[in-house]
């Protein structure tokens, strides 16, 4: 059997991470929904689908097939409202997460950032330039959201495939240096 | 792709209908899948007809010879994931499919793995 792996995208409404999905994706974006409650939290189990606590969660999403083996799902989340945030089987396992940000509303990718922060999942902050111009530099932006030295802020075009692979390697190099240093510290150890 | 879905999610009353489907089941009592559980038919014939709901056949049709993400065969079917999770679950309990569940938070990806992601992706 073949092994499924995830890569979210994530940011405020509009920003751009359905065509970011649609630029590299082999398949058309798929849209899916679920229907989440707050009482669930992280619980796979919704008792009366009529809650009033319920809520439904749609994300697009597109398909890699890296290898035979080995399929990559890209994850648009939820850009309306925050509840995917509850959704504990999006983010679960994923191999890390793009913030796509934009930098006339870079407030909106503060809970993104913070869940992915708070979550130790690897991030990556692609900026979202609009018709391929941006009115701020890699080094602003990362300032303006206080990131860490490691975590990559990557200018970019997501409606370009070029462009967002770009923003995935840049990504998965994060993940694999953070794979590196732990297998370092436990080989020390 | 079905253009039928509100995007917004705003079309609650198609609800009640999907779980009528799992005889108003909105989880599996026994096995728990993942958004990336991947999904397999164990066997390349068709299923037999009578058989099986029409929606059970069709996960099995889409199975048949490639392994799909639960996510992507609620899409493909335009069903509310809770609803595949229930069908896939009885269709396992049939011994129809096989699964692969994916990787845990705890399971820290190798990297071996991480690279090969990278050729792929560079590749594109």
């Amino acid at each position: 059997m073949p092994t499924a792996l995830k890569i979210l995208i994530a940011g405020g409404f509009g920003v751009g991470k359905t065509t970011m999905v649609g630029s590299v994706s082999e398949v058309a974006p798929l849209l899916t929904e679920e229907r989440i409650t707050e009482a669930s939290l992280g619980v796979d189990d919704l008792a009366g689908v009529e809650d009033k606590s319920a809520t439904t969660v749609a994300m697009d999403f597109g398909r890699i097939t890296i290898a035979p083996e080995l399929v990559l799902y890209l994850f648009g989340t939820p850009g309306q409202d925050r509840f995917w945030f509850m959704w504990d089987d999006l983010a679960t396992g994923a191999l890390g997460a793009v913030v796509l940000a934009d930098t006339r509303r870079l407030e909106n990718s503060f809970a993104s950032i913070d869940f992915f922060e708070e979550r130790r999942i690897p991030f990556t902050v692609g900026v979202n330039c609009f018709h391929g111009r941006c009115d701020s530099s890699a080094e602003q932006v990362r300032a303006a959201l206080d990131l860490d030295q490691d975590t990559p802020v990557v200018l970019c075009d997501v409606r370009d495939r070029e462009s967002s692979k770009d923003v995935l390697l840049a990504l998965l190099e994060t993940a694999r240096a953070r794979v590196a240093a732990s297998l370092a510290s436990s080989d020390s150890a | 792709m079905p253009e039928s879905r509100r995007r917004d999610g705003t079309e609650t009353g198609r609800y009640l209908r999907p779980y009528a489907i799992t005889g108003g089941r909105t989880s599996h009592n026994q096995h728990a899948f993942a958004l990336l559980t991947l999904v397999v038919a164990r066997s390349a014939d068709e299923v037999p007809p009578g058989h099986l709901q029409p929606e059970a056949v069709q996960i099995l049709d889409l199975c048949r010879h490639r392994a799909v993400a639960v996510a992507e065969i609620a899409a493909r079917l335009d069903q509310p994931v809770n609803v595949i999770k229930v069908l896939c679950g009885d269709l396992l309990d049939a011994e129809l499919i096989l699964v692969q569940a994916p990787p845990r938070q705890e399971d820290q990806p190798s990297l071996e793995m991480i690279e090969k992601v990278i050729d792929g992706i560079r590749q594109l």
